[in-house]
């Protein structure tokens, strides 16, 4: 056996070295690879130049189309290095060592030849563990208990941070059941074996629920459910949480709401809400829903609260304007364009209907399912959703009683609407009665707007809800 | 020979992945015919990806049959942009999924069948393959001209494509799936697969466009439901196995624990649009504003299918430059998708001076940006 030892340095060239002839052949598969052996740990590392393996069909080059790692990452064994095309068909090339990535012998879109050097790794010895570990193809040179082993006939795969965690809650590997790709054991395992050890029961991690995919053993796993209803009981073992924080850049759509908010908290808000009894609307939209079905539209409350918003603004028109970046000008606008705010995958988005103030509740309603087909399939357009006078937020789909909505510039005010509850209330009389009860919190734009004109269209706004039948006096 | 539901099986896909031996006897050369019951691509696909990754290979080869609803597959290193009429795409509604194996853009529909062969990755071998299925079609009707050419397409009378090929090879296991056409909407089909968007300059993979047919069109009588049986049939034979079709469930947790996080991540942006290679746009566009006429250029790098560089040359003062630049600003980073400049630009505009002429002309702008994506 050929050894030699070579300082961790990415420029001084990798020195070939025999073959060892304890080699399984029938595992290694297409490889030619080189392979360094040492029989004593040295502190610097070993850079090996991994070549491209055999394809299979003759094929003897492939183009290089995507690269999972790059230079100065660290990759376990098994783990994808990158992604090759050759004649329709896509190859996931993965890595045969544990070690940093030193170098990458292609570009994006280079031809690379089978058998050639693909990339470099520098495979690191003084991790404590004997490099016999690393390469699970070779037969066990040592007879460590812990860390290699053969399970009823074939080896144990696992990473060396398993192998360690296992060595020092002195484990046999063999004893263990994988419920990783190809029966790895993952750290988890070890994790459920221990807790088996110590007569504790570990909280069920989404991992240990996996059925093990065809197990090469004949256990079967316990089933999921019983594991889901044991309660967790503290374990005083190590507790190992590999998670790491993620940072993002804010980009495109959010970008431009940091933008919006930032100059909305500029206006001066003031707050106003109030309770509406929503009784005698819940039994009339009852009432329309079916007519409303057979003319192939689908009828909520948002309608009517548009149009009842509609008619306070008619009377109201300073609630519908629009003030100057100098505040020098008001301008109030003719048309009563209110946005409704819808929740997308992408976030919170206002599309808007548009001259509420001449369509019928029915127009209204049709426009809305429009409105909320295009924006849950992610088509909505600039004129859907620009050109905004009023907004009303239906927080309370999701849930909510009263809210602090922010004003969305160019407007001056809007409203958050809760949720409605059934709540016992007194009539007239002094009785107690069922009532449908939904909360609304307006805000509005101090620097024109009082709190007077606020709470006057408030009650015009509710007093149309609480008895719907007086909209029809007022409705054009 | 019509399928008869008896030969479709009942047997728990669970029990057959388990415990292997089970319905099949040691003289065997082991297979198994699997047919999803789901024709969502996303899902099935997420079928494909779940076999590649958990199912031992080793003593046993497997053939997948499935039919999707409308939907355009590319390939895994392909451009979007550059293979289909996205636009189209959208307003039919016919779905966009990006696979795992390399090779061209397909469209799919119900007429369509598609086939995927399992194997190790040593076993793995394509021209077998479809000399199988050419061999099952001619038993069918052996009077259909049907060969394969050495890209690994079938041809029918030498001239029309109606089988494209396409494979993907990971560490252990490989496969090996292709289309075959029977009776697939081509007017759909020609439609969706030419590309509108001009001035792309890119890497990808390009497909190779060619005239197809539909088997159907060659004989009527037949029927998708014939084809993927007598194609079973062939497997079966040439395995020696049962000529059984196990039918899979792509929803099961059970049966393939794990499968719905692969179906979700199909379904991503970042995968779609995301893993197209880095390419860039140069073109330009007229607008017609009022009474004029104007001629507007756009420059764009798109990497990870989101726009890393935006230069857009505009008619001087047309557009407040403080406004113009702030749109170049917003649109670099961002989605190179409609959606996403539409919300953005449209946000944009609550913070621009409340002008209606700027309005018309930021929204007229941003409608034709949008039509590039």
């Amino acid at each position: 056996v050929c050894i030699h030892r070579v300082r961790s340095c990415s420029s001084i060239r990798f020195i070939k070295s025999k073959y060892v002839c304890v080699f399984d052949k029938s595992a290694l598969k297409f490889s030619h690879q080189q392979r360094l052996f040492r029989t004593s740990a040295v502190s610097c590392g070993q850079i090996v130049q991994f070549k491209l393996s055999d394809i299979g069909e003759g094929i003897t080059e492939v183009t290089v189309k995507e690269w999972y790692i790059k230079e100065g990452d660290s990759v376990s064994q098994f783990d994808s290095i990158c992604e090759v095309q050759s004649d329709k068909a896509s190859v996931t090339i993965t890595s045969r060592y544990d070690g940093i990535i030193r170098k990458l012998h292609y570009n994006l879109d280079e031809i690379a030849y089978v058998g050639k050097p693909l990339v470099d790794i520098e495979i690191d010895a003084s991790k404590g563990v004997a490099p016999e570990e690393d390469v699970v193809e070779t037969p066990p040179m040592s007879h460590e208990e812990h860390t290699h082993q053969e399970i009823k006939g074939h080896k144990t795969l696992a990473t060396p941070a398993v192998r360690r965690l296992a060595m020092e809650n002195n484990i046999k590997l063999s004893e263990v059941v994988g419920t990783g790709k190809d029966n790895r054991i993952l750290k988890e395992d070890i994790l459920n074996y221990l807790a088996k050890q110590t007569g504790a029961i570990l909280p069920p991690s989404p991992k240990a629920e996996i059925i093990p995919p065809l197990p090469k053993s004949e256990t079967l796993p316990a089933a999921p459910k019983d594991k889901a209803r044991k309660i967790p009981v503290p374990v005083s073992r190590p507790i190992v949480f590999s998670g790491k924080d993620k940072t993002e850049p804010i980009t495109g759509f959010h970008k431009a709401m940091v933008k919006t908010m930032s100059a909305a908290l500029k206006i001066p808000h003031f707050g106003y809400c109030d309770e509406i009894d929503l009784t005698q609307l819940v039994r009339l939209r009852e009432e329309l829903k079916p007519l409303a079905q057979i003319r192939g539209v689908k009828l909520s409350f948002m309608p009517f609260f548009m149009k009842a918003a509609s008619l306070g603004l008619l009377q109201y028109p300073i609630l519908n304007a629009s003030l100057d970046e100098s505040c020098q000008n008001v301008t109030y606008k003719a048309s009563h364009n209110i946005g409704v705010a819808m929740d997308t995958e992408q976030g919170l988005i206002v599309p808007n209907v548009k001259n509420v103030q001449v369509c019928s509740v029915f127009e209204i309603a049709s426009e809305l399912n429009r409105l909320q087909s295009l924006g849950s399939a992610g088509q909505l357009g600039t004129n859907d959703l620009s050109g905004g006078t009023f907004t009303l937020s239906n927080i309370g789909t999701i849930g909510g009683t009263y809210a602090k909505p922010v004003i969305l510039p160019p407007e001056v005010a809007i409203g958050a609407l809760g949720k409605i509850q059934v709540l016992p209330r007194f009539n007239g009389k002094g009785e107690v009665f069922k009532a449908q009860i939904m909360n609304v919190s307006w805000s509005a734009d101090h620097r024109i707007i009082d709190g007077a004109t606020m709470a006057r269209f408030s009650n015009l706004w509710k007093s149309y809800l609480e008895n719907p039948a007086s909209m029809l006096l007022d409705l054009k | 020979m019509v399928l008869q539901s008896s030969l479709k099986n009942c047997l728990q896909l669970s029990c057959i992945l388990r415990t292997p031996k089970a319905g099949f006897n040691s003289t065997t050369s082991g297979g198994l015919i699997i047919q999803s019951v789901s024709n969502d691509v996303y899902q099935n696909l997420a079928v494909e990806d779940w076999i590649h990754d958990h199912m031992n290979l080793e003593n046993r080869q497997v053939l997948f049959l499935w039919r999707n609803s409308p939907a355009v597959v590319i390939g895994r290193h392909q451009n979007p942009w550059q293979e289909c009429n996205l636009r189209l795409l959208r307003q039919k509604n016919i779905k966009l999924a990006r696979r795992r194996s390399g090779g061209g853009t397909v469209y799919h529909d119900l007429g369509n069948i598609n086939l995927t062969f399992f194997t190790t990755r040593k076993k793995y071998e394509r021209m077998e393959n479809l000399k199988l299925v050419v061999k099952a079609l001619k038993a069918l009707r052996p009077q259909l001209d049907v060969h394969v050419t050495d890209r690994y397409d079938i041809l029918l009378d030498r001239q029309y494509k109606i089988s494209g090929t396409a494979a993907k090879l990971g560490r252990t296991a490989a496969y090996h799936h292709c289309t075959l056409l029977c009776n697939a909407d081509k007017f759909v089909l020609s439609s969706v697969l030419k590309s509108p968007y001009k001035g792309l300059k890119s890497n990808a993979t390009p497909s190779v466009p060619a005239s197809v047919k539909n088997l159907f069109e060659k004989d009527p009588s037949l029927t998708c439901e014939m084809l993927l049986d007598a194609i079973a049939e062939e497997y079966a034979t040439q395995h020696q196995i049962d000529h059984r079709i196990t039918l899979i469930n792509p929803a099961d947790e059970t049966v393939l624990p794990g499968i719905n996080n692969k179906t979700k991540e199909l379904q991503t942006w970042d995968w779609v649009y995301g893993k197209t290679p880095k390419f860039s746009i140069s073109t330009c566009f007229n607008m017609v504003y009022k009474d004029s006429v104007l001629d507007v250029k756009v420059d764009m790098d798109v990497k990870h299918g989101r726009i890393e560089v935006c230069n857009i040359d505009l008619p001087e003062q047309w557009l407040p430059p403080a406004l113009w630049s702030e749109l170049e600003k917003s649109l670099t980073g961002s989605k190179f998708c409609p959606n996403e400049t539409t919300t953005l630009a449209t946000t944009l505009l609550r913070v621009c001076p409340q002008d209606d002429e700027l309005h018309s002309r930021w929204n007229l702008l941003c409608e034709n940006m949008i039509m590039l994506m």
